[in-house]
Formats: C-alpha cells, sequence, structure tokens
C-alpha cells in the first residue's frame, strides 16, 4: 500500500503545485482548509517552502538551490534584500540578530521565518533574477553539489560546473523526474582533490580517464542519515561529460521505477543498494534505463583526494586566497556555522562586484568564496573590516565547526545547535592550545540523526541526545571520532554516548590532550583514532564541566523559541497571519 | 469523520486530524516494557515510526534511546493520546513523562 505522502502526491505534485501554493499566498494563511494542512505542507517542498517546527505554524523556512553553490553576479544582492525584507521572526536570534541568510552543507541558501503571503513577491523577486527555490525541498532531484571552485581551480582534471549545470537545467521543472519516491542527491567532482564529496550522494560522477579521454566514473547510493549512513558504491561505469545527463537521467528513472513508495523510511536508493548491490544496479540500469552501451569504470583519481581526508596538503576546505588558473585568486571566507547577517550578505555583496566578478560561491563546508579577484586588487579585499568577522584565514575551531539547523526551527530536532556551536567554538579557541601542526579539526554538530551537518564525516561528531544531571533531563550528545573522507572515507566511531552539553568541551580539550600526548610523530588525527580500538578510544577523555557555559540545556524543543523572553509553548505568536498578528489557533 | 493520523516529516510529529500533536525529543517512562532491562526505561523518542487508532486510543511506535542504559531501538506500542469524540476529533494527549505501558499490538496500524 503506497504510504500517505505518496497519495497526496499523486493527487498534486510538482510544478502544477505552484498555483495552488499561488492561490493560498493570496488569499493567506487561513485559505487553507484545515484538513488539508499536512498535505499541502508536504507538497510546498518541492517548492523549497518547509513549513518551521511546532510553535511556528504558519513559518517557513525557505530554500534556494544554487547549482554548486555558484551565486552569479547580482544575485547574491537579492538575495541579502530578501533577507532583510522578509526574513524577520516575531523574536531576534542573540548571536544573529535579526535576519540572516544559511550557507549549507549542499551548497544551497536558507531562510526562516518567511510568510506564504510573501511567497509571490519573493518569487517574482529570485527569479527575475535567475534564482529559484524549485525542488529545493521535497521527493526529487535537489541542489546539484560540487567542487565550489570547479572552473576556477588549478587542480581540475575536468571543468564539472558546465555539467552541473547541464544536470541542473535538464532536470529542474523536468516532469519525468519530478516525482521519485524520495530526495534524490548528486554530486559533480571535476578535481583530483574530492571535494565534491560524491561518497555522501545519491549519485555521484567522480573524474576517471578511460582510453585517454576525461570523464566521470559513477557511484549509487551514499547519505548519512538515520544511524544507516552508506558511502556511494561503484557501479562500474564510466560516462565522458556529454554523457553524464543519459547517465543520470537513466539512474533517476530506475530509482523512480524501483525506489519504495510504501515505507519511506527505506526509500532512498542507498537501501536499494543494500538489497540489490552494485551489479545489479548496473545490469537494471543497462538493460531498462539506457539506450547505449555503458562503458566499464576508467581510471579514478581517488588515490589522490586530499579534501578531509584527515590530512591538508590541497586546497583544503577552500578558505584562504588561492590563485585561479586565468591569474585571478578566489578568497575563501570563514563563515562561522554558515550563517551570515543579511547586512553582511549585502555588504559581502558590495565587496565581490568592487573587487572580483560580482560572484561568490559556497562550499560544503557552510563558507563563501569571492572568486575572480585581480591580484592588484587582494590587498585591498582583504583590509575590509567585514573580513575580521569572516576570515580568511580563521582559527581552526573556527573553521572546522559546522552546524545544522536544530531545534531553532526544526522539528526532527533534539537539541539547539547553531548558537551552541558558535560557543563552543569561541570557547575552544580562547582555552584550547591545538597540538604542533594541526591545522585542520572538523567539528560537526547534528542535533539529530539526520545528519544534516554530515557530523559522520569530521574528526568529532556530535549528535543531539538527552541525558539527566541531578535528575533533571538536559541536551547532550553522543561523540564520535575520526570520520573523514578521502580515498578511503570513513564514519566516525561512536565513542562517548550521552554528554551533557556543557561538558562537551571539555571532553574535546582533554581528548587533545591526549592526542598531544600519546600521538607518534607526524600521526594526525584521525590516523590517531583509526590506530586504537573501541577500549582504548573510550579511554582517551573525560567529559567535564569547565568554565564554558551553556545557556542551552533546558530541553529548548519544547519551546516555541528557545532565544524568547518568555519561551514556553503557550507564549508563541503564532499562526500568525501576514502581517505577523496572531491568528486564533485551531486549537 | 473519521480520526486521521499519521506520521510526517521523517517521523518528527504525529498529527492527529491535520494537527501536530506529538513530537519527538520527549522523555517517556515505560514500565512493564520489553524495550531494555531497566525497570523503568527513560526513554528518548528520536523518531515516529508507526501509528495506529485503537478506538479511543492513538497509539505510536517510537525509535530512540534509554537514556538510563543506553539501549536503542523501536518501542512496542504507546498510546499517545486519545480522540473521545471522532465527531469533534479533539485530541487528548498523554504526558510523556508520566508511566506508560507499552503494548504487543494496537488495532490498526495503517488507519485511513
Ligand atoms: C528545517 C531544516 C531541516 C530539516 C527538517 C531537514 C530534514 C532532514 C531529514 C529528515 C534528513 C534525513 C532523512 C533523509 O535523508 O531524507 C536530512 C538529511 C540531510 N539533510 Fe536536512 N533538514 C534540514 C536542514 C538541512 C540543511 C540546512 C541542509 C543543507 C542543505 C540539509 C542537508 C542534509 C544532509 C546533507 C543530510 C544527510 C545526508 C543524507 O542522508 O543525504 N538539511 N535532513
Ligand atoms: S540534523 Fe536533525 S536537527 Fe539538524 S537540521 Fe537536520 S533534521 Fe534538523
Ligand atoms: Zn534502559
Amino acid at each position: 500500500m503506497p504510504s500517505k505522502v505518496e497519495n497526496w502526491k499523486s493527487e498534486v505534485y510538482g510544478s502544477e503545485i505552484r498555483e495552488h501554493l499561488m492561490e493560498f499566498a493570496e488569499e493567506g494563511w487561513d485559505a487553507i482548509p484545515e484538513d488539508e494542512h499536512d498535505a499541502w505542507f508536504e507538497r510546498f517542498k518541492w517548492w523549497g517552502l518547509y513549513h518551521q517546527r511546532s510553535g511556528q505554524e504558519s513559518y517557513f523556512m525557505m530554500r534556494i538551490g544554487t547549482p554548486n553553490g555558484v551565486i552569479e553576479s547580482g544575485q547574491l544582492e537579492v538575495i541579502g534584500e530578501i533577507a532583510k525584507e522578509y526574513a524577520t521572526g516575531p523574536v531576534d536570534n542573540p548571536e544573529f540578530g535579526a535576519a540572516y541568510c544559511d550557507w549549507t552543507t549542499r551548497q544551497s541558501i536558507q531562510l526562516h521565518w518567511i510568510k506564504l503571503e510573501d511567497v509571490p513577491e519573493i518569487f517574482e523577486k529570485l527569479e527575475s533574477n535567475g534564482l529559484s527555490t524549485q525542488q529545493a525541498c521535497g521527493d526529487s532531484w535537489r541542489n546539484i553539489v560540487g567542487c565550489p571552485v570547479a572552473g576556477k581551480d588549478k587542480h581540475e582534471h575536468i571543468d564539472a560546473w558546465p555539467v552541473a549545470e547541464d544536470l541542473h537545467e535538464e532536470f529542474k521543472g523536468n516532469d519525468d523526474y519530478a516525482n521519485l519516491p524520495r530526495k534524490w542527491k548528486v554530486s559533480v567532482t571535476g578535481c583530483d582533490q574530492g571535494c565534491g564529496q560524491g561518497d555522501i550522494n545519491d549519485l555521484a560522477f567522480e573524474p576517471a580517464e578511460k582510453d585517454g579521454e576525461l570523464g566521470f566514473n559513477v557511484r549509487v547510493g551514499g547519505g548519512l542519515s538515520r544511524k544507516e549512513p552508506r558511502f556511494a558504491r561503484d557501479i562500474d561505469v564510466w560516462v565522458p561529460p556529454e554523457q553524464a545527463s543519459d547517465v543520470a537521467a537513466g539512474m533517476s528513472a530506475l530509482f523512480r521505477e524501483y525506489g519504495d513508495r510504501e515505507d519511506r523510511f527505506n526509500a532512498r536508493i542507498k537501501f536499494l543498494m543494500d538489497e540489490w548491490g552494485p551489479e545489479k544496479m548496473r545490469r537494471v540500469l543497462q538493460e531498462e534505463f539506457v539506450d547505449f552501451e555503458l562503458p566499464t569504470a576508467g581510471e579514478d583519481m581517488r588515490d589522490q583526494y586530499t579534501y578531509n581526508a584527515g590530512h591538508d596538503d590541497g586546497h583544503g576546505d577552500h578558505v584562504g586566497v588561492h590563485e585561479q588558473p586565468d591569474g585571478n585568486y578566489y578568497v575563501g571566507l570563514d563563515v562561522l556555522v554558515g550563517r551570515m547577517g543579511a547586512d553582511d550578505t549585502l555588504e559581502l555583496a558590495e565587496l565581490a562586484e568592487e573587487y572580483g566578478s560580482g560572484e561568490v560561491r559556497l562550499t560544503q563546508r557552510q563558507n563563501v568564496i569571492v572568486t575572480d579577484v585581480p591580484e592588484e586588487n587582494l590587498d585591498a579585499l582583504l583590509d575590509e573590516p567585514l573580513l575580521e568577522d569572516y576570515s580568511p584565514d580563521p582559527h581552526p575551531f573556527m573553521r572546522g565547526s559546522i552546524a545544522c539547523t536544530g531545534s531553532e526551527f526544526c522539528s526532527l530536532s533534539i537539541t539547539e545547535t547553531k548558537n551552541r556551536q558558535v560557543r563552543y567554538a569561541r570557547w575552544l579557541k580562547d582555552n584550547v592550545d591545538l597540538p604542533d601542526g594541526v591545522e585542520d579539526f572538523h567539528i560537526h554538530l547534528s542535533g539529530c540523526t539526520a545528519s544534516c551537518a554530515q557530523p559522520q564525516i569530521a574528526d568529532v561528531s556530535l549528535r543531539g541526545m538527552k541525558t539527566r544531571k541531578d535528575g533533571e533531563p538536559v541536551e547532550a550528545f553522543d561523540i564520535g571520532l575520526g570520520g573523514g573522507l578521502g580515498e578511503d572515507p570513513h564514519f566516525a566511531d561512536w565513542v562517548e554516548m550521552r554528554v551533557a552539553a556543557d561538558e562537551v568541551p571539555g571532553y574535546i580539550q582533554n581528548l587533545l590532550a591526549t592526542y598531544e600526548d600519546q600521538r607518534e610523530d607526524g600521526e594526525t588525527f584521525r590516523e590517531f583514532v583509526a590506530a586504537r580500538d573501541e577500549d582504548e578510544l573510550q579511554d582517551l577523555a573525560e567529559a567535564e564541566e569547565t568554565s564554558y557555559d551553556d545557556p542551552y540545556m533546558h530541553n529548548t524543543k519544547m519551546t516555541w523559541y528557545p532565544y524568547a523572553e518568555d519561551d514556553d509553548m503557550n507564549a508563541s505568536p503564532a499562526p500568525t497571519d501576514g502581517s505577523g498578528q496572531p491568528l486564533p489557533s485551531d486549537d | 469523520m473519521t480520526t486521521d493520523v499519521h506520521q510526517l516529516d521523517d517521523g518528527a510529529w504525529i498529527s492527529v486530524n491535520d494537527s501536530r500533536e506529538i513530537n519527538v525529543s520527549d522523555l517517556w517512562l515505560l514500565a512493564r516494557h520489553e524495550f531494555c532491562d531497566c525497570e523503568m526505561a527513560d526513554f528518548l523518542a528520536e523518531g515516529v515510526v508507526e501509528v495506529g487508532v485503537d478506538y479511543p486510543d492513538i497509539d505510536a511506535r517510537f525509535a530512540g534511546r534509554c537514556i538510563q542504559c543506553g539501549t536503542e531501538g523501536v518501542t512496542d506500542w504507546l498510546t499517545v493520546g486519545r480522540v473521545i469524540d471522532p465527531e469533534d476529533g479533539q485530541f487528548y494527549g498523554v504526558v510523556p513523562e508520566s508511566v506508560h505501558v507499552p503494548r504487543k499490538r494496537t488495532r490498526l496500524a495503517r488507519p485511513e
């Protein structure tokens, strides 16, 4: 029996949702029939609108998909203006203010507190500037990710940007692939460093050579969610760039036909891969979904991958000043937990126009890159006051921090995330010395097992939990160690469970002290973890309270908004009308 | 009207007649259960796995963990609330942190 969501999708899904959405927006929140809320909110996701969590009814998260993270000249200003005008909620965030943009781990943009009534104006503004929210959420082709400096990098074998662009053109708004059993995440990598993160996507194109020709090997079935992390598996197929789209069409059609539509928890293609294995996946693709002979895999470049590989000898996380092949430079800026105030975003847009080509790109580490900066402009750009807050040369604890949305807005969350990670990073910077030579240290914090912050591929993984302290429930984290990508990717080993949130910084401090003390010469943190068994890992460090102070211990998910003065669920103004005035709620 | 129950957003919450009623992240106290060896399980609900109606009860199974002993898994059926009058559809939720006894089955695991 198809799931309830499948039934709703079979009634209305894909592009056609838009006219309904626009109608509701014109008439206002109240126009959505009460007994159709669930169905419509499920469908709105396809147009990038995700209903915020309990206590925030009538407000939406809006996601804008920017393929490969490329924000063209002029677009960042538009995004900043939209954030400033429309993304302000009833209460400010104490770290980030009234309006802000989130740069996400899939090179997209998230705005919060969006009112349905404002959607038509926002869409018009986005679309007249070449931006869109289409398929940013929902069961379809999601934003295509890749090496954020594709086409501007010295390490490149193939310029993957035209390929990503092609896929974006082909599969956004394409009715044949609009209604898939579940989300479909695609990555295209062209450089030899592996920064497209193909291994954790449903479908990955990775650079490979066949008979002297450059193209891609194909991997399928990666994903991190639900304590069922999988790396994508090699299906022994090579494609030249001009056929990537045909293979992608075949693979997503295979998913459309064979993915599980009865059980959403079993729907991602990683589970079909579990069941079939790569040989059958290849065979079915060949026999039923492509009309040309698939070449076998070519020679890949994985042995050269440096991105998040545990040692940093490549362009690393793209932060810093790097020369482009055309003699210009790109300047990667660290955005702590990926969140930038609307005014700062507007300022950044101006700097990009003034010193570069106006283009800005987003990385999968929640950072931004200003591209195309001529050498003679570098010093002036680096002197700009904005770069004090968003540094091209940040402290390792700052640049290594990633955090998901969490209990501020997200229904699935167990804990507060971004504001806490900001406080962790600052405390660690002020109180903990990294062992000599360690310049890269990744701490990824996710508020639940969905793993939007990609915790399993970090040096230190934090995943939202609870525990009791003096009998009272408090927010906590499971702590994993030693994850990362590279030639031989590895998911973190879960080492300490349910550490109270205010004892996590102390744990990391003790952990790094042990590492410094016990490591072999030149041993990276990842190697250090890999060299130890479960018991040894558990003995590495104790969690403890320190001078770190955590204002979010109190089960933030039970509030209507964790930072409101009166945060009680009953104090919520939601749902509100188009001007933010409370409406009588339905219960 | 019939009572319409489902889990949404990947098991983040339970909808009863298009109203968000039960969320993940609550702690449930479980007695006479088979979830773990603790006499009383201190169960953190991380995701709704399945929902059912056994009039007047609304039941659910959750994925999560006993934060006392660390056991992870999926619970048997827990009553999360009641709809006493199907005509008005009003939902009366239970208090998660009071004591609950899981049951092996519910009547309608997949309500319409
Ligand atoms: C309101 C906020 C969000 C909600 C409710 C949400 C929901 C989810 C859910 C339910 C999953 C796991 C199930 C699945 O794989 O489909 C998931 C996984 C994931 N989400 Fe989110 N998410 C949110 C924000 C984000 C953001 C900001 C990003 C970055 C664009 C993101 C990226 C990811 C990634 C990378 C994964 C895990 C990898 C994978 O399995 O593919 N999510 N999210
Ligand atoms: S990891 Fe969990 S808490 Fe964080 S945004 Fe994703 S779904 Fe929400
Ligand atoms: Zn137990």
